[in-house]
């Protein structure tokens, strides 16, 4: 379960380009300060140093580490939901409340037209600014947003429509009336409705994907990854926290956790890594947006004519498959894939 | 003094002679608060003597992440399973309650925290699946602390897993039963254990998403006493009832009973016969005389 709000600031870099970064950056705030201090033109200087901070960043960018994919995936320029949906959809309707309880800002959920055919576009709602992400409560949903998910997923199905997801957030709301509304049940909920939808489900991890919060409506028919997204059952933060009792030792719980894009590939969890633009998604949005959009119209087309049997059937088999095991009573030690 | 024959009761801080414990069900004598039990002994209470069948007991964790903290993970499978003597973090098998045969199993909090992962997931994906296929009722007492850490994502997605085979078995008109132990949260919470078309808990158990600390930690408050408790999920009407240990045998006999009865086949869409006679051949159900 992640929980926090992202830490942007991390624990001190460790690797060389990171180091570089962090000290140009401190030189560039330094010179910022005497510049305004002593009204002594730097800005020459100031522009050099901003230049080389680019480059390095975009090294980074290029390789990144597990921890460093963690900081793109929190990017706070990266896109949003509903630039998603603007880059799917024709038209949208944004749709409202759990019917129960309230509207949950964290998380959108409506209809839209994909290439003039209906779809239910459901996604984590981070915020652009600080309000706003405290209005969002930085996309981490309570029960009602997840019930509101669930109802638009059954009127998808009722209608036919196919659903698409897009994931980013750092987990469910550790609230106190998150738990007293049932936070477990609403996720429970979504998990048992998703597994019977009998309509497609596709889904991308465009940022965090931050555990139950996460998967809570997260179980596509295929898993689409954006390139420097993340999938994980615990923040790095939080996993370091309760191994090591040493929140700051988040990098080491990144490369252990697996939590990338190629490592969830491999464990056989997502189906497609979608390429960002160079330097990541925050660098050129319309393009990580078109990127995204065009993936889920390929996989949409896939579905096409698909009975709901083999539908659901394909599901079934598909998460029924995850995970490794080991049958030490038939077969002695023979190791296998569970099936 | 000799070390173990008293315990300190955690609630009541009385000591509590260990034999008189034990026979009252591991429930304080003093106030009544229900320590935890071990998978085998929870299993050993509530099912008829000699009934139960285990299933999968061959199954073991991988390293798929070759994952370690202080220890590396198989270390701590190891010792686990020397300090458990279970294999894993949850039993499974059948066995009748009162005569009533149901597919069961139980978790190990035990077991690293009977947390979720691949070999959990599969257990219970596979209790799902042998429900089904017997028609059996489905029954399964949870204590976890949630996702397995040292599995990764694919502990994440054990909670997926076990959807799907829950939702099949409830898409095929057969009852699920969990019932929620001390305690009860995280990635296991938000899966299985609130899947339950009938969910009973144990008094005073912990049951949650997110821990106390975590909330304390978000709200910066401190959390009103009796949060997250069994009675406090029963007065948001998140369970359908708390069952005393003393009685929860009887208990589950009469949901299964209730639950497992032959109900009007033609409502089922079943043949005439119904359900309960599902593993004969037509030939069996020809008249004889």
């Amino acid at each position: 379960m992640s929980s926090r709000p992202p830490d942007l600031t991390g624990p001190a870099p460790s690797d060389p380009s990171e180091r570089d970064l962090a000290d140009v950056e401190r030189e560039i705030g330094e010179l910022r300060r005497i510049t305004t201090a002593q009204r002594l033109d730097l800005a020459e200087q100031i522009s050099a140093l901003e230049l080389r901070a680019e480059g390095l960043r975009e090294e980074i960018a290029r390789h990144p580490s597990p921890w460093q994919r963690v900081q793109l995936a929190r990017h706070a320029e990266r896109p949003k939901v509903d630039d998603y949906i603007a880059g799917l959809t024709s038209e949208f309707a944004e749709l409202h409340g759990d019917r129960a309880f309230g509207d949950d800002p964290a998380i959108i959920a409506g209809l839209g037209l994909i290439d003039g055919r209906p779809a239910a576009l459901i996604g984590h709602a981070k915020g652009r600014d600080t309000r706003e992400n405290i209005a969002r409560r930085f996309g981490m949903p309570n029960p009602e947003g997840y019930r509101k998910a669930l109802r638009v997923m059954a009127l998808a199905e009722k209608l036919h429509a196919p659903v698409v997801t897009l994931i980013d957030t750092p987990g469910a709301f550790p609230g106190k009336e998150a738990e007293e509304r049932g936070q477990s049940e609403a996720i429970a909920r979504a998990l048992l409705k998703m597994a019977r939808l009998r309509t497609p489900i596709i889904t991308v991890i465009t940022g965090e994907g931050g555990s139950g919060g996460a998967l809570a409506v997260g179980m596509g028919d295929v898993l689409l990854m954006l390139e420097h997204a993340v999938y994980s059952v615990i923040s790095p933060e939080g996993c370091a926290a309760i191994l090591w009792r040493d929140a700051s030792r988040a990098k080491e719980a990144a490369e252990a956790l697996r939590l990338t894009a190629p490592d969830l590939v491999e464990l056989g969890i997502a189906d497609e890594i979608i390429p960002e633009p160079p330097g990541g998604a925050h660098r050129h949005r319309d393009d990580a947006v078109a990127a995204v959009a065009a993936a889920v119209r390929r996989r949409l087309a896939a579905y096409e004519g698909r009975s709901e049997e083999s539908l659901v059937a394909g599901r079934y088999e598909k998460y029924r498959r995850i995970g490794r095991i080991r049958d030490v009573a038939a077969g002695g030690d023979s190791e296998a894939q569970a099936t | 003094m000799p070390a173990g024959l008293w315990t300190k009761c955690p609630r009541c801080a009385n000591l509590v002679y260990r034999r008189e414990l034990e026979r009252n069900l591991r429930v304080c004598p003093r106030c009544g608060y229900h320590h935890r039990l071990s998978a085998a002994d929870r299993l050993a209470l509530v099912l008829d003597r000699g009934s139960f069948e285990e299933a999968d007991q061959g199954l073991v964790p991988e390293d798929p992440l070759g994952f370690t903290d202080e220890k590396p993970y198989p270390a701590r499978v190891e010792e686990a399973q020397r300090r458990t003597g279970q294999p894993e973090a949850v039993i499974t098998g059948t066995g009748t309650v009162e005569g009533a045969r149901a597919v069961v199993g139980a978790m190990e909090f035990g077991f690293m925290g009977g947390s979720l992962g691949s070999v959990v997931g599969e257990k219970i994906a596979r209790s799902a699946e042998r429900a089904h296929a017997h028609r059996l009722p489905f029954v399964l007492f949870v204590a976890s602390g949630g996702a397995r850490m040292q599995e990764g994502t694919l502990s994440l997605l054990q909670m997926a897993k076990t959807s799907v085979a829950l939702g099949r078995l409830a898409d095929a008109g057969i009852a699920f039963i969990s019932v929620l132990c001390d305690p009860t949260t995280g990635g296991v919470a938000a899966s299985f254990a609130f899947q339950g078309d009938v969910i009973l808990a144990e008094p005073g158990a912990l049951i949650g998403f997110a821990g106390p600390r975590v909330i304390e930690q978000t709200i910066r408050q401190k959390l009103p006493e009796g949060f997250q408790t069994a009675e406090f999920l029963l007065e948001h009407g998140l369970v359908d009832g708390i069952v005393p240990r003393a009685d929860l045998r009887a208990a589950l006999a009469r949901l299964l009973r209730l639950t497992n009865a032959p109900c009007d086949p033609l409502l089922a869409g079943l043949p005439a016969q119904g359900w309960a006679t599902d593993e004969r051949t037509e030939a069996d159900e020809q008249p004889t005389a």
